[in-house]
């Protein structure tokens, strides 16, 4: 059943007309048709979307799916059907596991975890240095031959500028877009949260907002001479949309992204102590996060991305300065996105375009469109599913959530990988599916 | 975030003073001020407290603050219990939580906590159950509230009612939980002015929106002002680039004779404790007729008194009742 037709859903994609209700076909895991059926097509089955959206599969840019090294908190198997139960289709896991992604043998046993479970595609990116130590580069032709479609310096940014200037060069020779972290190590050391007036009451080591500019201007001077692709990960500052927007207007081939969370929460969501609001770059000011709803509103910012970070409920149940960083993202990314549709920020294109087709861009993927010949990865969203986000909705392995106890509306139905269904909930059983 | 009041508006838990009403504040001192009587007696206990169980759960190691919580838990009536954690569970595995439902279940009625992790005493209070109270004996860099009060009580003792005073408070407020708590306290209670006076790498970025107006010379910080409290400073400040030297310090910010001169002639001098003499203040100084430093510990014992009955009389009231 590999002909798929789809029926009377609203299409929309980062070009497309929201107001278009149409058939969409799919066969031999492309998009075939549009509107009309393909000559000689014949469905092996249909899939009613009339009531819904179909977007093309969320590809996110950042993800920790904790294999190898910490299954405690998390698999490849659980977190990717937990992805494709989001709508995410392609998703870019983090090479800092352990061991660390920076051999082909890597690469290689984690693809095939992720062939085993056949739900959302798990592309590993590969290390940018050899144990991500910041010293030695990678084989990264090798890397490139056994899956890798970036590499990624895994949230340990590379320290000694003539290193990072040598691994972009060998990045660019290969033919690899390079992931940065936007933070300085050294002003990121030590601190748990933003540098600010609630870091001052809190009495918690801040980070300073130079964190990410340093690191974003280095990172700039030096992309501008290696003529890589450098993709800066999850922006958190207004100076640094900013600095990036000045970079593009320039000319540089550089992107961003940035964390949904970075979209919602702010520096006061930490002033209880909330160990479920510790992340890494840090929420901040009210005012930053204005500047990136901006900055994603206007393309600065051409990517939303997850950053999930499963963890196991011992890691949250320290004081705050003792937990673990990170939310379990998977989950509520979607959701989240759709939010930003009902607030006025984006409209459903602009949606598509930040969590579909900005992020493959990124990669060099060819789906996140909904053309004719594009991959059909598809995410079938019922918009008007109210539900709570909670322990009982999360398919993640990880229930570490600032937005446990959120109501949303809207959830993937459906979702297509290659005309493959990896997910698909009725209507009265979207808990279990 | 955690309530540390109950519905009613009384003392439920003490892990702050900021956001304390200004009454609330007030009664501390003045039940502390009740208790001080108690404490010049040459029978030194009230029954306020018999029959309940204080632990002192101490992370982190202390000798003056554990002790005057372990006396005015005594003069209370409690029984107390010290735990010192450095030496204990924790190092053998046990998680902080198991080891708090451990000890919950020796059915203890309050918790003193002392932790080098700013938010500890709120993650306590929040996991313990509700009829547990928990005392924030000090927290990484957040709040040490009792020693704060002590001040206060130091400081209304000397010099009356706080609404006129000018305070400085010198030194590294950066890391300092007690300059913290101060603040609080002093603004709550209505402060005329409070200061701080410090090097900026010393200083928390928007430090003012504390309440506080920054000054980085103490010709300036220390003019006209009715109370000095000077802080420690830790050694480990030079190691991370925060301070070229002790002596460059001293000669910056110490308290020195030279330096006090500039305060109101009757300003009394405050520490909290150990004082590093030569560092943050001089020994004429800290021994001097203006230093009140020995009396901050005395007060401590009253204002702890304070603190922990009441705490537990709402409790004693639904256990009546």
């Amino acid at each position: 059943m590999n002909r798929i037709r789809i029926r009377q859903g609203q299409l929309i994609d980062a070009n497309g007309d929201p107001g278009k209700r149409s058939d969409l076909f799919v066969a031999g895991g492309e998009i075939v048709g549009i509107g009309e059926a393909p000559d000689g097509f014949t469905a092996d089955r249909s899939i009613d979307a009339s009531g819904c959206l179909v977007l093309p599969g969320l590809v996110d840019l950042s993800v920790h799916l904790r294999e190898p090294g910490a299954d405690h908190k998390a698999s490849i198997d659980s977190e990717s059907r937990a992805a494709a139960a989001g709508g995410i289709t392609r998703m870019l896991a983090s090479p800092a596991t352990d061991p660390i992604c920076d051999t082909p043998a890597v690469v290689e046993l984690v693809t095939r975890r992720a062939r085993q479970t056949q739900c959302t595609r798990v592309m590993p990116a590969g290390a940018l240095t050899r144990g991500l130590a910041g010293e030695l580069l990678t084989e990264v032709s090798a890397l490139k031959a056994a899956g890798c479609v970036a590499l990624s310096d895994g949230g340990r940014p590379v320290r000694n500028a003539l290193v990072l200037r040598r691994a972009l060069d060998y990045a660019a020779t290969c033919g690899l877009p390079v992931i940065l972290s936007a933070f300085d190590p050294d002003l990121m050391a030590g601190s748990r949260m933003h540098e600010g007036w609630v870091s001052a009451r809190l009495g918690i080591p801040g980070s300073p907002v130079a964190a990410e500019t340093a690191a974003l201007a280095r990172g700039l001077a030096l992309a501008e001479e290696s003529g890589a692709h450098v993709h800066f990960a999850r922006l958190s500052t207004a100076r640094g949309a900013e600095i990036l927007a000045r970079a593009r207007r320039d000319g540089l081939p550089v992107s961003a992204d940035v964390a949904m969370h970075q979209l919602f929460l702010t520096e006061m969501d930490v002033s209880g102590f909330n160990s479920q609001c510790h992340v890494v770059p840090p929420l901040r000011s009210h005012a930053d996060r204005e500047a990136l709803r901006q900055a994603v509103a206007d393309g600065t910012i051409q990517a939303i991305c997850s950053d999930h970070q499963p963890h196991d409920a011992d890691a949250k149940a320290v004081p705050f300065v003792a937990s673990e960083p990170g939310i379990s993202a998977v989950d509520s990314l979607l959701p989240l996105a759709l939010r930003l549709v009902d607030e006025g920020l984006l409209t459903l294109p602009q949606l598509a375009a930040r969590l579909c087709r900005g992020p493959a861009e990124v990669l060099g993927l060819s789906c996140g469109l909904l053309e004719v010949g594009r991959p059909a990865d598809l995410c079938i969203v019922d918009p008007e599913i109210p539900w709570w986000h909670g322990p009982g909705t999360m398919r993640s392995h990880g229930e570490n959530s600032p937005f446990i106890g959120w109501e949303f509306s809207g959830r993937a139905r459906y979702t297509l990988l290659g005309g493959r269904l990896i997910h698909a909930a009725e209507p009265a059983g979207m808990k279990t599916g | 975030m955690l309530n540390q009041l109950n519905a009613d508006g009384s003392l439920r838990h003490f892990l702050t003073t900021e956001g304390l009403p200004r009454p609330l504040l007030e009664r501390i001192l003045d039940t502390a001020e009740s208790f001080s009587g108690v404490i010049g007696k040459s029978v030194k206990k009230v029954p306020l407290l018999r029959g309940r169980t204080v632990i002192n759960l101490f992370f982190e190691s202390s000798t003056r603050t554990r002790t005057t919580f372990e006396l005015a838990a005594k003069r209370l009536s409690a029984d107390v219990l010290n735990i010192n954690v450095a030496t204990s569970a924790t190092s053998k595995g046990e998680s902080l939580l198991d080891m708090l439902h451990n000890l919950e279940a020796m059915q203890s009625d309050m918790f003193v906590v002392r932790h080098a992790d700013s938010g500890a005493a709120h993650f306590i209070a929040s996991h313990v159950a509700p009829e547990v109270r928990v005392i924030n004996a000090g927290d990484g860099s957040h709040a040490h509230p009792t020693q704060a009060m002590l001040d206060m009580y130091t400081i209304r003792r000397h010099k009356g009612e706080l609404e006129p005073l000018r305070v400085a408070i010198v030194g590294d407020i950066l890391h300092s939980r007690v300059a913290r708590s101060q603040i609080h306290a002093l603004n709550g209670l209505g402060a005329g002015e409070v200061r701080v006076v410090a090097p900026r790498t010393l200083l928390p970025k928007d430090v003012e929106n504390l309440g506080v107006h920054v000054h980085h010379d103490i010709r300036n910080g220390l003019r006209d002002v009715d109370v000095v409290i000077t802080l420690r400073l830790q050694k480990e400040r030079m190691h991370g680039a925060l301070l070229p030297s002790e002596q460059e310090y001293y000669r910056l910010y110490g308290i020195s004779r030279e330096h006090l001169a500039l305060a109101k002639p009757d300003a009394i001098v405050m520490h909290p404790g150990p004082i590093n003499r030569g560092v943050e203040i001089e020994s004429a100084v800290a021994d001097g007729p203006q230093s009140v430093i020995l009396n901050q510990v005395t007060n401590g014992i009253a204002v702890r008194m304070a603190v922990m009955s009441m705490c537990l009389e709402h409790k004693a009231a639904e256990t009546e009742a």
